[in-house]
């Protein structure tokens, strides 16, 4: 009994001393993003990553998203005679939920494991010490500018990923649905809201700062070997994953009405 | 347990002083009070069994581990406890090799070489690869590398590169951790020479790390043991050989019976 009770007091204390780290993390991290120097070849290099390399991905994914979309509401509201709305729901569900969500967990599987990846090899090759020798602030070259780049390249990604969602509904819709093309234009602006666009941008930047810092988290506090980056690149994309999902529900929680 | 000398001028202030330093991770004692002085250009090595604390005691004179308790000085200040900005002021003295290179992969020679000039010193880009090509051209290495990658070059001119990044700015203090470790003997022994010009060359205080007993023989003034997280012994280069200390003399001489075997069996035993 007394060891069952000791393993709870030892998982709570370890659940709780990682709070704690990540805490302090986030912290030093967004604190560091505004103070100089600014490594902006650093910040541009993950811009280019981030925002430009991963547009394949989001596109190709938002895209067939929105095809499926167009499909399974129109199946929907078919038996029940509102087929006219199938315009409306896959713009308000691209832009509000799909878009940046689907976005979000395809960024952390490429950007949160490529970054844990790259900060825990150079944790494991002491390349992190090094730069501490070279009086260079790991967290001001290695975290700043990858936490900066995740928040803002992200709101960009999800932006052209609607567009592109949004099309993919259109094509089906038009192409295989057989709606005309303009009054299918028209239901899809016709109540569409700025609130609904900014709502999912909101979201998007929440997304990338989470991909961001876990990723820069886990690698920076990798363990040894190969093993250990392993293991640091699963928990960055894992984690991520989860309180993307998490945080998607708060923040639409916030803005709920 | 055996006898303990310091060597070097009683009156100068010493270049780096230790002074009890201890460090332990989750119980395990690593350090368990060092004391080593190191006077102005002298180059002292640390020899000892893997895992007793050489790399600890560099990363500790450089604040990359913080000891938990002891004092370290550097030209006379304390350096353990203070703010972090002191300390980097203080690392901007210092130049370090590690094991294993640690050069940027992300970046080509010239911009490894350079780093903390570009960074810290705000040099331009073309004064920066100037430098890095004088410097790496002192080190035997072609001008035409510096527009390549560390994944691109061998592991001896890898540790090249990491020396050049090192002395780039001029350091008074030089720090190697196991600068030849992984190389052949040959390019060994260039690295050696490679070390005794640059340190004599900048006049500066060097610590080395190494298990490679032809190269302490090269490059060391003095050399210092550590053996269960403090030094046992500490004396001139030459009386390496005659300490009467048994931990001493087995690993200076490479047996393998002998009592720090006894020492590694009985710990590993203890688990």
């Amino acid at each position: 009994m007394i060891g069952f009770l000791q393993n709870i007091g030892r998982t709570a204390l370890s659940f709780l001393a990682a709070i704690g780290r990540i805490t302090l993390f986030t912290v030093n991290a967004v604190r560091w993003t505004f103070l100089p120097p600014y490594y902006l070849k650093q910040f541009f290099r993950q811009v280019l990553d981030i925002g430009y390399f991963s547009l394949p991905v989001v596109g190709l994914t938002t895209l067939f998203s929105g095809m499926v979309l167009a499909l399974q509401s129109y199946t929907g509201f078919a038996r029940f005679s509102a087929e006219d709305t199938v315009a409306t729901v896959v713009v308000l569900s691209v832009t509000r939920e799909l878009g940046p969500v689907l976005a979000g967990l395809m960024v952390a599987g490429r950007i949160g494991a490529s970054m844990a990846a790259e900060i825990g090899t150079m944790r494991v090759t002491d390349q992190i010490d090094a730069l501490d020798t070279l009086s260079t602030r790991p967290m001001q070259y290695l975290v700043a500018p990858r936490i900066l780049a995740g928040t803002i390249c992200l709101p960009f990604l999800v932006l052209v990923g609607d567009l592109i969602g949004v099309f993919g509904g259109y094509i089906v819709g038009v192409y295989r649905l057989g709606f005309n093309p303009s009054i299918y234009l028209s239901r899809t602006l016709e109540y569409l809201e700025f609130s609904d666009v900014t709502m999912g941008l909101i979201k998007a930047a929440v997304f990338g700062f989470l991909i961001a810092l876990m990723g820069c988290y886990h690698g920076y506090h990798s363990g040894n070997g190969a093993e250990g980056v392993g293991r640091a690149t699963t928990n960055a994309v894992v984690s991520s994953s989860i309180l993307i999902l998490i945080s998607n529900y708060l923040v639409t929680a916030l803005f709920f009405g | 347990m055996a006898k303990k000398t310091q060597t070097g001028s009683s009156t100068a202030v010493p270049k780096i002083e230790m002074q009890g330093v201890m460090k332990s991770f989750g119980g395990k004692h690593v350090l368990r009070g060092i004391d080593l002085i190191l006077n102005a250009e002298e180059s002292v090595t640390l020899i000892g069994t893997s895992g007793c604390g050489k790399s600890i005691t560099l990363k500790c004179l450089l604040g990359l581990i913080t000891a938990d308790s002891g004092s370290i000085k550097v030209d006379g200040t304390e350096i353990l406890g203070t703010d972090r900005t002191t300390l980097e002021a203080m690392r901007r003295r210092f130049g370090m090799t590690f094991q294993f290179g640690a050069l940027f992969d992300s970046l080509p020679i010239w911009e490894n070489v350079t780093f903390r000039l570009r960074h810290q010193q705000k040099m331009n880009r073309t004064d920066a690869r100037d430098l890095a090509v004088d410097t790496i051209t002192q080190l035997g290495l072609s001008p035409q590398v510096i527009d390549q990658y560390p994944a691109e070059l061998s592991g001896g001119m890898q540790k090249r590169v990491a020396l050049a990044r090192a002395i780039a700015d001029k350091p008074e203090i030089l720090l190697f951790d196991e600068p030849t470790s992984g190389l052949d003997p040959i390019t060994g022994g260039v690295i050696d020479r490679l070390i005794i010009d640059a340190v004599k060359r900048l006049g500066a205080t060097a610590m080395t790390i190494s298990h490679d007993m032809a190269s302490v023989r090269r490059i060391a003034d003095k050399v210092a043991m550590i053996h269960n997280g403090v030094i046992i012994w500490c004396g001139p280069v030459a009386e390496m050989d005659e300490t009467g200390i048994p931990e001493v003399d087995q690993f200076v001489h490479g047996r393998a019976e002998g009592p720090l075997t006894t020492a590694a069996k009985e710990e590993a035993r203890r688990g």
